[in-house]
């Protein structure tokens, strides 16, 4: 899914599985957001917010730590540091 | 008209002040041979880190749009104003995905825009003028946008006058901005933004964490924001919206997000702000970051049920027949006037930024891919830059007369436009990146194809305040339902592009130059060449 050109001169890449993983990351948070219906409802309330709000809040975070999961999974060597 | 709150304007305009400062001073920040060059000027010496460019894009992507629009959306129409929030969190997968790419290829190039790339990659100078031409379209009406989130914030706090004294302060304020642009280039906004979202930040967690707490709490705010939106129109005898989406709303919600998220990294702005990254590893540790900033992005868009749960904030925009004005007006209420000072320098300077990068953004566009490209082939570099900061000056003046010009309900919508006309680029941007096997011709087709059909369609709708442009969603050929036109044209542009293409493949056209390698898109800022670095990396590289 990310970035790769198996061209002789370029160092490997990573390995397909990861490259799969992380591709799966990526696809996740436009599955969760794009099923509007499935989130469009009051209960249940966290904190005073109807689920509607904090569902979409929390899933914000968690598509951030789906992306970086994505950037470890298929950092090459030397942008490690 | 009410009077000038003077604690509140003082506020304002010392930090309007420093900033102005910070702007000029920035021409020394980081400084590089010579400001002479679009490298320097027009990107920031491309050298900014991870740190820099998390500031200067989140600076940049999110403006008085999202400051004083999303949460006056929300204000007016409720859960549907919210779609703002699945819009910032899917468009990073996408920056993760195109950004590091298109960084790469730009390196190795010394490309300064995005259509310097499509212009290469295809060996098209017309596709090209294309690219750019619809970049700097959609810069126009976002900027001015910019403008009228600081107005916004001017009338709330008392600045008024009649006539041409009236638009003053406005003029004084983009003078200002327009003199540092031209100065100190992208290195302004990136230096200002530092403070930018000082500001912002504070702002947002003394509100979210104080004003609830004078509405009765988080289950106040709700209740009362979905009474109040239940209520119906006087006009139309339909409610004016409700806490959540339902089946009429879905889709348009959806679209809405998945069209602007397709826009949002090949905006002219985000590609300048991404280009000044001096390492790969930048853009892409980035994607994963700024959704932070779309988290803020979620609690302002709060604001404006804190603002319809509070009856002396809707009294004064009711009276004021302006939705732009909820969040202001929230603030001047409940704030003392010191800190009301402080949350309005913040949506100022908040408009400021983007505003600067914006205008970069749209003469880089302009020097590059129309001057360079078919007036001047050979002008030199520091020639490039005096360019671009004349036109600099020149596309402020042009959002100047725009938001004088038009109504400001219109100039909401036309922004939304600029999301429909940007997607159109996508195919040859994002698309490019990853392959070629889309035709020049089939991609010029298709641009032309959905660029036609979306300004068609969004000049066809009209709603009770206007008759054209008066809504970014219209129906869905053969779905439906109502979805955002951005994300129609968008499938109306693939679907030519594809058949020219394979057109164009039967008739063996020629298909142009393609002057990048496969190696371009995945190089770093070190590696020129294919660098030897470590042979181990060979072994190791696979489970590292």
């Amino acid at each position: 899914m990310s970035e790769t050109s198996p061209a002789p001169t370029s160092p490997p890449g990573p390995s397909l599985a990861r490259k799969v993983v992380a591709g799966v990351l990526l696809v996740i948070p436009f599955a969760v957001y794009l099923a509007v219906p499935t989130y469009a409802k009051g209960g249940p309330h966290v904190a005073g917010f109807p689920f509607f709000y904090w569902w979409q809040l929390l899933w914000v975070v968690l598509t951030a730590v789906c992306i970086g999961s994505a950037h470890l999974l298929t950092r090459k060597r030397g942008e490690a540091k | 008209m009410k009077d000038v709150n003077g604690v509140e304007l003082t506020i304002f305009i010392v930090f309007f002040a420093v900033v102005t400062v910070v702007g000029f001073a920035a021409a020394r920040w980081r400084r590089g041979q010579t400001i002479m060059h679009l490298d320097e000027w027009g990107l920031g010496g491309r050298s900014f880190g991870t740190f820099i460019t998390w500031f200067l894009l989140g600076g940049d992507l999110y403006s008085a749009y999202t400051f004083v629009a999303v949460p006056s959306a929300v204000f007016a129409g409720g859960a549907m104003g919210f779609w703002a929030v699945p819009y910032g969190a899917i468009a990073y997968p996408i920056v993760f995905l195109i950004g590091p790419r298109l960084w790469s290829v730009a390196q190795r190039h010394g490309y300064v825009t995005a259509a310097d790339f499509v212009r290469g990659r295809y060996g098209s100078r017309s596709l090209g003028l294309a690219v750019a031409l619809t970049g700097i379209l959609a810069m126009m009406p976002y900027i001015a946008l910019q403008l009228v989130g600081i107005q916004a914030v001017l009338t709330v706090m008392g600045v008024s006058g009649s006539g041409w004294a009236k638009d003053l302060p406005l003029f004084i304020a983009f003078a200002l901005l327009a003199a540092y642009t031209y100065t100190s280039g992208l290195r302004a906004p990136a230096l200002i933004s530092f403070v930018k979202d000082a500001l912002i930040y504070i702002v947002i967690i003394v509100a979210v964490v104080y004003i609830p707490t004078k509405l009765g709490g988080w289950d106040g705010i709700f209740s009362k924001s979905g009474a109040a939106l239940a209520k119906p129109n006087p006009a139309t005898g339909k409610p004016a919206g409700s806490l959540f989406t339902n089946d009429m709303t879905h889709w348009a919600y959806g679209t809405l997000a998945l069209g602007s998220s397709l826009a949002l990294f090949i905006y002219p702005h985000s590609v300048t702000g991404a280009l000044a990254a001096g390492r790969r590893d930048v853009i892409r540790r980035n994607a994963a970051l700024l959704p932070a900033y779309s988290l803020l992005l979620g609690l302002l868009a709060l604001l404006g049920y804190m603002a319809l749960a509070h009856p002396g904030v809707v009294a004064a925009v009711k009276h004021a027949g302006n939705p732009q004005l909820a969040v202001p007006e929230l603030f001047d209420q409940v704030f003392p006037d010191w800190f009301a000072g402080v949350a309005f320098a913040a949506i100022g300077v908040g408009a400021l930024v983007p505003a600067a990068i914006m205008s970069i953004a749209a003469s880089n566009l302009f020097t590059r891919n129309v001057y360079t490209s078919f007036i001047r082939p050979d002008a030199s570099p520091e020639e490039e830059t005096r360019v671009s900061q004349l036109v600099s000056l020149l596309v402020k003046l042009g959002a100047l007369v725009f938001v004088l010009g038009f109504d400001k309900s219109l100039a909401i919508n036309l922004q939304l436009l600029g999301g429909i006309w940007v997607v159109q680029t996508f195919p040859a941007i994002g698309i490019g990146l990853y392959t070629r096997w889309l035709d020049r011709w089939g991609l010029l087709a298709g641009w032309a194809a959905g660029m036609a059909y979306g300004t068609y369609t969004a000049y066809d709708q009209s709603s009770p305040a206007q008759s054209h442009f008066g809504s970014p969603l219209a129906d869905i050929p053969f779905i439906g339902h109502t979805g955002y036109i951005a994300l129609t044209a968008f499938v109306l542009n693939m679907v030519v592009a594809v058949a020219v293409t394979l057109v164009a493949r039967a008739l063996k056209v020629p298909s142009g130059t393609d002057e990048t390698t496969a190696d371009d898109y995945t190089a770093d800022a070190g590696d020129r060449l294919a660098a030897p670095e470590d042979p181990a990396g060979e072994l190791t590289g696979q489970s590292a």
